[in-house]
């Protein structure tokens, strides 16, 4: 049972999507969901403790070995991920009935829940897989669902946002699919590690270029790099609240992780420092994505829009992470996914709290927002405070390995403009303070209805939450993880 | 008592008196008590603390190690030490000030307040503990956060625009500067624990610590050195109590603190003389002195006249801890204490005048020394502390910082201090004098109705008051606790 714990990984979820048409009754398919979400992440809690263990595991799928079948490999970097994508998705889930029941019609729930599952699965399956095609296929699955997931927004813009996404998503799987293709023309193989041990012999030829090109740039479409970012803030706007915090939680984090693993993992770290020297472009490019998209998140009037663009601010700062080139600035970056995956689920959490109690995310609804609806209005605050950065959060913590990967390199100016940067997080988060606890409610008295969340939404949301304080003091686990995963990059054990 | 027993009894006996306040929420008299009790319980800590170190105990605590080589440690140093007994006579007079003001004032929220009150005091003593840099740079930040709610206390706009401008500079110089120059600070010298005689490696080029030490002082915006004082005044639109306890005493004391700390305990006393730097910020701190005393001058608003007070005598303990020679570590470390109960006293002062007479400009206070004399002789006595005449407590520090400017040969400096000193005459001791001999613009039959302030407020005050004069006479216990600093 234990050793097939990597297949079980993928295929739990994979098989329980279509289960999902054969449960009846919107609370027993939701049940059901949970439950398959969380055996998936008591697999990869499982699976994390084996490689820590025992180092990475390699899966033969039916007993036929590597070059020839199709293996699963499960290093310190993909129990990492696969640990941060599947709680993720409980917790979600846990909180997230009231929620789905109110924003999706009664006739798609069930499609809702299947689509859920098959995107959990197809991202679990980019992590877990062991040669490049089928990260492709899995890709393409957790896309084809999120399409989906995203569509099915009460406002009609969704459709749109899901088309955009759809449109620029599959550029970037495509982009991925030619990468892929000509790694397999030039090397005969698509096994990842056997990939990393014959590219060096190919590696003057222009054709191993252009699939690196390729590759880099669909991933950064996935993975909205700014200036690549332009779906993530219409998409996350308008999916329902339980997709975007999902998404916001998972699915760019994963793309990162794919990030490291084409670049470090399949073409090796001299050949990606020699061929291409993205460092200062990967720096210059999170930089600019940290203030672009932050300056822009200040003046929004939408809630959920503005979090998006901070999303995308995040991103940037896990890409100069990726860009210092380094064992700190990897540690950092791959910290950087954890920590952020906490706070934007748990402000996403709350912004489905909100949605459901006043049904709109504008700023201008949220006056008054924590006389009625204390504890959510706490969260968002201590949500914020993680993003920002304040200490005893899992935010400071990020910061800090950030900040020090910078100056180890005697890179000042990177150091100040990743501090800079935090600065511009204050102002946006402060605005939805203010707005919460000073401005006068708008709803005049409270005869409307309005009050506190209903007590499943509030459990998950202050689950994560205090994992936003918890992971800020004891933070043993993420950064022992993820010190471990970039040790196991530069020490070319990917 | 167990030393660590007591140290961590002064930071968490406040959040339990956090969950009294809340439970008794309605009930006021014995919401009230409790914060009193706390206060006087945690007095009462602390004075065994002080017992326990003068016959040399020791205690190192840690916590938790947040990141391998980081922790949260506290351990007993006799600058905390100074500044937590401040913090811990002085918590128990605010609070029986502020049942006074609050009631008299008709405030809003009370239970509210003094919930964050506790907070912040909790707070105080963390810092006030702290083994490391970075164990007081968290508190430092969490102080800022949870006085927040006390500054925007009115809910106005005016308080949520002053709210806005007190976060903004302290949030952002603390993580802009503040931060950064922690972490090159760990990336240069491997650790951050408070060490006599500085932390970092011989060999550091001067350029480095001379940025760094920049860093510093602009980044601990606690300490209000010009051009990043605003958020002062800004704060003035607080409650009194919160003004006078966090604005005079809790988070400018924790600033500059934290600027002596990092003077003494990061960079040392022979490494910060010889750098380029320290120099431009001792001229940078003489200005502050002087500009700050100046724009005191003008200001009519009588809590925005002491606000920038304030930050002319914080500057006098930035230029001691910066000249950094002995004897202007003592004078800073000292004035810390001189100051804290001076300038309580005037906002005290204030405060009374305001809930007694609903008065808040010094132009309408002529006169009003007939009506109030305990509250106006309390502020002449405070005002002649403050300005560092006998018989104010005020005199020891300000003496022992010109002298130490002097031997450290910056004549400019003791030019500084003495103008400040005339300047503070100025500005301070007409407001009594007015009081008491000037003639009342108002007429006869509105002032026939002023009366001093209530009870819990006067006495308060008073306390307060005499503690001025008692340290004038008595200053060796805060002497010695700040010439123990330097070994």
């Amino acid at each position: 049972m234990l050793i097939h714990l990597p297949i079980l990984q993928v295929i739990i979820p994979l098989l329980g999507a279509p289960l999902c048409l054969m449960v009846k009754g919107s609370r027993f398919v939701w049940g059901f969901t949970l439950l398959v979400s969380l055996l998936a992440s008591m697999i990869s809690v499982a699976l994390l403790w084996q490689v820590e263990a025992n180092g990475t595991l390699s899966y033969a799928l039916g007993g036929w070995q590597a070059p020839i079948g199709i293996e699963y490999r499960i290093d310190i970097l993909s129990a990492y991920l696969l640990l941060i994508v599947s709680c993720m998705s409980t917790i979600v889930l846990l909180g997230g009935y009231r929620s789905i029941e109110k924003e999706i019609p009664v006739s798609n729930q069930s499609y809702f829940y299947v689509a859920y599952l098959l995107c959990l699965a197809g991202l679990l399956g980019i992590v877990a897989a062991g040669d490049a095609f089928n990260v492709f296929v899995f890709l393409e699955i957790s896309s084809l669902a999120s399409y989906i997931l995203i569509g099915l927004g009460k406002d009609r813009r969704a459709l749109w946002a899901s088309f955009q996404y759809l449109i620029v998503g599959t550029i970037g799987a495509t982009f991925i699919l030619i990468g892929v293709g000509y790694l397999y023309i030039m090397t005969g193989t698509l096994n990842m590690v056997d990939l990393a041990q014959r590219i060096p012999s190919v590696s003057e030829s222009t054709t191993v270029l252009v699939a690196f090109a390729f590759l880099i740039v669909g991933v950064c479409l996935k993975l909205a790099m700014f200036p690549l970012h332009v779906w993530l803030p219409n998409a996350y706007a308008f999916a329902p609240s339980i997709v975007t915090a999902f998404l916001a939680a998972s699915a760019t984090k994963v793309a990162v992780y794919l990030l490291f693993r084409f670049s470090f993992g399949v073409f090796g770290i001299e050949l990606t420092e020699s061929i291409l020297p993205l460092h200062e472009v990967f720096i210059g490019l999170g930089l600019a994505g940290v203030f672009a998209a932050s300056l822009v998140a200040v003046f929004q009037q939408n809630i959920k829009r503005l979090f998006a663009y901070s999303s995308v601010a995040q991103i940037g700062y896990m890409i100069v992470g990726y860009g210092l080139d380094s064992v700190a600035g990897s540690m950092a970056s791959l910290l950087h996914l954890f920590n952020h995956a906490l706070m934007k689920a748990s402000l996403f959490m709350a912004l489905a709290a909100v949605v459901y109690r006043l049904g709109s995310v504008q700023l201008k609804d949220l006056a008054g927002l924590a006389s009625v609806m204390p504890w959510t209005a706490a969260a968002i605050v201590i949500g914020g405070l993680s993003l920002v950065g304040v200490p005893l959060t899992v935010g400071f913590v990020s910061k800090w390995y950030l900040v020090l990967a910078a100056l180890e390199q005697d890179l000042w100016w990177v150091a100040l403009l990743l501090v800079v940067g935090s600065l511009l997080a204050i102002v946006y988060v402060w605005r939805i303070v203010e707005q919460m606890y000073f401005a006068p409610s708008t709803s005049g008295d409270q005869s409307d209805g309005t009050r506190e969340a209903p007590i499943g939404l509030l459990t998950a949301l202050w689950i994560l939450v205090i994992a936003n304080i918890y992971f800020g003091i004891d933070t043993r686990l993420p950064v022992g993880v993820a010190e471990l995963a970039a040790e196991h990059i530069f020490g070319g054990r990917l | 008592m167990e030393l660590s027993t007591l140290l961590h009894a002064t930071m968490f006996l406040p959040l339990v008196a956090v969950v009294g306040i809340l439970l008794c929420r309605h009930q006021p008299n014995i919401r009230d008590g409790i914060s009193l009790l706390a206060g006087v319980l945690v007095f009462a800590c602390v004075l065994a603390i002080h017992r326990q170190f003068m016959s040399g105990g020791d205690v190192d605590i840690t916590w938790v190690e947040i990141l391998p080589g980081l922790s949260l440690s506290f351990s007993l140093e006799s600058l905390g030490l100074l500044f937590a007994l401040i913090a811990g006579f002085l918590w128990p007079v605010t609070t029986l000030y502020a049942i006074g003001y609050m009631r008299g004032h008709h405030e809003k929220n009370q239970t509210r307040f003094y919930v964050f009150f506790a907070i912040a005091i909790a707070t105080v003593f963390a810092i006030a503990f702290s083994a490391n840099l970075f164990t007081l740079f968290v508190f430092y930040e969490v102080l800022t956060l949870c006085t927040y709610p006390l500054v925007t206390h009115a809910g106005t706009d005016k308080a949520k625009q002053g709210g806005r401008v007190y976060l903004g500079i302290l949030l952002s110089t603390s993580i802009l500067m503040f931060l950064l120059a922690m972490i090159t600070t760990w990336a240069i010298a491997g650790t951050l624990t408070f060490t006599s005689g500085g932390i970092f490696p011989e060999g550091t080029p001067a350029w480095l610590l001379s940025i760094l030490l920049a860093l510093y002082v602009f980044g601990i915006g606690k300490a209000a050195i010009m051009p990043f004082h605003r958020w002062l005044p800004a704060a003035m639109v607080a409650p009194t109590p919160v003004s006078a306890l966090l604005h005079a005493v809790a988070v400018v004391k924790a600033g500059v603190f934290t600027l002596l700390k990092v003077c003494v305990f990061v960079f040392g006393l022979e490494v910060l003389p010889s750098l380029p730097a320290t120099q431009w910020l001792i001229y940078l701190a003489g200005l502050t002195i002087v500009l700050a005393s100046l724009v005191a001058m003008r200001k009519d608003n009588l809590k925005a006249r002491l606000a920038y007070s304030t930050i002319g005598q914080l500057a006098y303990i930035t230029l001691g801890a910066l000249v950094a020679t002995e004897l202007a570590i003592v004078g800073s470390a000292m004035h810390i204490a001189m100051h804290a109960f001076g300038k309580i006293t005037l906002f005290f002062c204030a405060g009374a005048i305001m809930v007694a007479c609903h008065k808040t400009e010094v132009s309408q206070m002529a006169g009003l020394g007939k009506a109030m004399p305990v509250t106006m002789t309390a502020f002449l006595v405070a005002s002649v502390s403050i300005i560092g005449l006998p018989p104010g407590g005020g005199t020891w520090s300000k003496w022992y910082l010109i002298w130490g400017s002097l031997e450290a040969g910056q004549q400019l400096m003791v030019v500084a201090l003495l103008v400040s000193s005339l300047l503070n005459i100025a500005y301070l001791l007409p407001i009594p004098l007015q009081a008491f001999w000037g003639s009342s613009d108002t007429n006869v039959e509105s002032s026939s109705q002023l009366k001093e302030a209530p009870m819990p407020s006067l006495i308060a005050l008073v306390v307060t008051a005499f503690m001025t004069l008692v340290l004038f006479v008595y200053p060796n216990g805060v002497y010695d606790l700040a010439n123990r600093i330097n070994g």
